[in-house]
């Protein structure tokens, strides 16, 4: 079988780091590649290349036997490589059909565009996904899940031999990921190629027939995923075994909780939720997207108004009615979105790692103390293993999982009593995901009470000590430790009683 | 859902209606029907011919230009320049005139004046990267200078008939710029609305990466935008002068805001991206209905801007609380 697209000893070279190292690689057609490897591995600037978005130095790119080079996106997508990035680029104005038909609109005389053909056409391709969305609304409107799957359809639209997703399932919900899926195989079938980027590994097993590996800009190898195991895959992509990723427990179930929370209400997102947390224990929030744990992580933290409930701190009931209130209670709550609402992007590590304790480093005329700041930054880099040339680098040049170690860091500075960290490694590459993990244990072993919201599920089973499973805004299910089992945790979130084995109605 | 073909055609038409009615341009419409009710009940000055004309030709100014502004802030741009390039070919073509240049040859020198401050615009945004609210406001101050240096500050009289005709003429008793403000807004409605052409505006002002993705010359795009706007200001600039047979330096002076802020109640966000020629139109109608009808009740002209000023920030947090609700609703 002749190869679709075939990479032959591409290099990339940028100021300073080697990010794609004489690579090969070739894509079979109707193959579903998963292309694996830390952030900084060079996936993403491999993957670039081929979407004609990043020349290469040299090497030589064959799409179905032949040479080519592209010297812009629209020369790839002309030859039929469609890129779909993580950040959308929907116009929220334009209607499905007009996004979906960008510049490509059907039109009659003098470039008038024909809307009935446009929005025939339209509905025709939807129904060929099976998806049921109206052409003539408008973008802004649809939820960040059809959204999502929007920028994917429109990608196919322009019927492209391979198709490159990077982490497409981000912010689907589970019947939308599965939709995905669907398709996906449906256009495998019909002989469409693709390269999907994920840091899901379980979703790799899922979906795609092969995943090739790469590590320091250097392509380390392919597997057939029915014949490997995950562990297989972490220890390629990291170049060595990771055998205890979550660390070890020391948490013991005690009677006396420090932090509690009882009735917590907002309408119209979560209701009555209540639960207690110990010194020392890490406590999950399980649960699909849109069963509102962010929610309730923000409300705790003050950003969110509650409608009733109390929350207590060490026995005495406290008003944590903004974030400036729960910071001096020593709460600390690390966003999911970590780009938008975590960091400040184009200030520098310094900056942003200072920035929620602010006046222990500011002298008693009110200014700060810049040779204090610095080596409090510097030393945190170390202790966080933040790699970055000095303290002032911007933060909007690290990688996702560097960026995620100066969001610990910044909250760190606080020293918190209780920690909510929503979505602690998403889109964080193994090895940064394994000192995150860490450095979450000393903490809680030092002390601090952690609430650990996240939607990758192995994850809180390896990390937590008790796991409590929301569903459409409230607590369906509360397992501790010795019970954890996915399946047991995948049908509370479901709002299925597994005792009953019965759907409840929300 | 069992569904006959007449309920479903019944539901569609619904849901068009709904549509429409939702629409920014219809309210705006609305508005300004009750308030010509409301001011032919209040003045019995306000439905007379006469004072009609005033407005209509008061609005034809703006309303050709908010036709170029709308598309440029469509596309994500802004042009602060307008009220200097309206003076400047003003000047420049009443100048030509009294050197003897032939009237048609004066206006087209005079256009082309104008459309060479948009080129210059245009490619300082989209060759340069510099940001347009500078680069225009930077522009403004240019060509009012150049201008006062080019008319060494006085104004430029004794515009001969020829030209004077395009300002002042009548057809069917109707003034020549009423009509040609109706042509430029008809025909860019029609076409930003229907153009693949003017559709590429809506892409580059949503997304930009994704425009150049989708094969779209975005640079282009935004030049072609400067210079329509401009040029349009040259339209503008070339009537008034025509109308009251010679050109003022200082013509033209805040039109810019006004132009933006008809626009902007007209519904185009200044983000960008968004509505319509129609829309524009609109706004501008309803500002100069307001002035004229504040006037006409007898309301101290230093009221106006008060009240101008509060009616874009009320139309703006409408609009806000509008997405809110249409957002929540899904």
């Amino acid at each position: 079988m002749v190869a679709v697209l075939q990479a032959q000893n591409i290099v990339k070279r940028f100021p300073g780091v080697l990010a794609v190292d004489h690579v090969n690689l070739d894509l079979e057609k109707g193959e579903i590649l998963a292309l694996l490897g830390e952030n900084g591995a060079g996936k993403s600037t491999l993957t670039q290349i081929f979407g004609g978005a990043i020349k290469p130095d040299s090497g030589q790119l064959l799409l179905e036997g032949k040479p080519v080079s592209f010297s812009t996106s629209a020369d790839a997508l002309n030859a039929g490589i469609a890129m779909v990035y993580q950040e959308l680029s929907l116009v929220g104005s334009l209607s499905v059909a007009e996004n979906i038909f960008a510049n490509r609109q059907p039109v009659g005389a003098a470039n008038f565009v024909n809307w009935g053909s446009l929005y025939q056409q339209t509905q025709a391709f939807l129904d060929r996904f099976e998806l049921d969305l109206d052409p003539r609304r408008l973008v802004k409107y649809l939820s960040m899940g059809q959204q999502q799957i929007l920028e994917i359809l429109k990608a196919i639209s322009t019927n492209p031999r391979v198709l490159i997703l990077d982490e497409p399932t981000s912010s689907l919900t589970e019947s939308e990921t599965k939709f995905l899926f669907e398709n996906i195989r449906k256009l495998q079938k019909e002989g469409m190629s693709f390269i999907y980027i994920t840091h899901k590994l379980f979703e790799v097993f899922q979906i795609a027939t092969r995943a090739a590996v790469m590590r320091d800009g250097k392509y380390v190898g392919s597997r057939l995923l029915n014949e490997v195991s995950e562990n297989d895959l972490v220890s390629l992509m990291v170049g060595r075994n990771i055998s205890n990723l979550y660390g070890d427990r020391h948490f013991k179930q005690e009677a006396q909780p420090f932090f509690s929370v009882k009735g917590l209400s907002r309408k119209g997102y979560f209701e009555n939720i209540d639960f207690a947390l110990q010194r020392g224990e890490i406590l999950g929030m399980a649960g699909l997207v849109g069963a509102c744990r962010t929610e309730i992580g923000r409300a705790i933290f003050g950003i969110d108004p509650l409608d009733s409930g109390k929350i207590s701190l060490n026995g005495e009931e406290v008003n944590l009615k903004n974030p400036r209130r729960a910071i001096l209670k020593k709460v600390a709550y690390l966003t999911e979105d970590r780009k938008n609402l975590g960091l400040f992007l184009s200030m520098g590590i310094r900056e942003n790692i200072i920035s929620p304790a602010l006046e222990i480093f500011t002298d008693k005329y009110g200014f700060l103390e810049r040779s204090k700041l610095t080596q409090y930054a510097a030393q945190k880099m170390v202790e966080y293993t933040i790699e970055a040339p000095n303290p002032a680098k911007k933060v909007i040049h690290l990688s996702g999982g560097n960026q995620q170690k100066c969001l610990v860091a910044m909250w760190m500075s606080i020293d918190p009593q209780v920690i909510i960290f929503d979505e602690p490694t998403r889109g964080v590459d193994v090895g940064a995901r394994s000192e995150i993990y860490h450095k979450l244990r000393e903490f809680a072993d030092a002390g601090a009470g952690i609430i650990l919201i996240s939607s990758d599920l192995p994850e809180l089973i390896g990390m937590c000590d008790r796991i409590l499973v929301i569903h459409h805004g409230r607590i369906s299910g509360d397992v501790l430790r010795n019970d954890f089992d996915e399946k047991l945790i995948l049908s509370y979130a479901a709002g299925i009683d597994p005792q009953t084995a019965q759907a409840r109605r929300p | 859902m069992t569904s006959t073909p007449e309920n479903k055609t019944a539901h569609f038409l619904k849901d068009r209606i709904i549509e429409i009615i939702a629409q920014r341009e219809f309210s705006l419409f609305l508005v300004l029907a009750l308030a010509g009710i409301f001011m032919s009940a209040m003045s019995p000055v306000f439905f007379t011919w006469a004072n009609a004309e005033a407005m209509l030709l008061a609005l034809s100014v703006d309303a050709i230009i908010a036709v170029g502004m709308v598309v440029l802030l469509i596309s994500g741009g802004l042009d602060l320049s307008i009220g200097s390039t309206l003076g400047l070919t003003g000047v420049v073509t009443g100048l030509l005139l009294n050197s003897g240049v032939p009237a048609w040859l004066a206006i087209l020198l005079g256009l082309f004046t104008a459309m060479l401050v948009g080129l210059a615009n245009g490619l300082l945004v989209s060759k340069l990267k510099i940001n347009p609210f500078i680069t225009t406001l930077g522009m403004q101050m240019m060509i009012r200078g150049l201008l006062l240096v080019v008319a060494k500050g006085k104004a430029v009289l004794n515009l001969p008939e020829s030209f004077t005709v395009i300002g002042q003429g009548r057809l069917f008793g109707i003034q020549y710029p009423i009509y040609i403000m109706l042509v430029l807004v008809i025909i860019g409605e029609v076409l930003v609305r229907n153009t693949r052409f003017f559709r590429q505006s809506y892409y580059t002002g949503g997304n930009e990466k994704s425009a150049r993705l989708s094969g779209i010359n975005v640079d282009m795009v935004k030049i072609f935008n400067y210079c329509l706007v401009a040029t349009l200001a040259g339209v503008a600039g070339l009537l008034i002068t025509a109308r009251f047979g010679s050109s003022s330096v200082t013509v033209g002076g805040g039109l810019e805001l006004r132009v933006i802020t008809a626009t902007i109640i007209g519904g185009a966000s200044l983000s960008g991206g968004e509505r319509s020629v129609l829309g524009a139109f609109l706004g501008a109608a309803f500002m100069a209905v307001l002035a004229n009808s504040l006037n006409l009740i007898g309301v101290d002209v230093y009221w106006q801007n008060l009240v101008t000023g509060l009616i874009l920030i009320v139309a703006v947090v409408i609009d806000v609380l509008n997405e809110k609700r249409k957002t929540q609703k899904k």
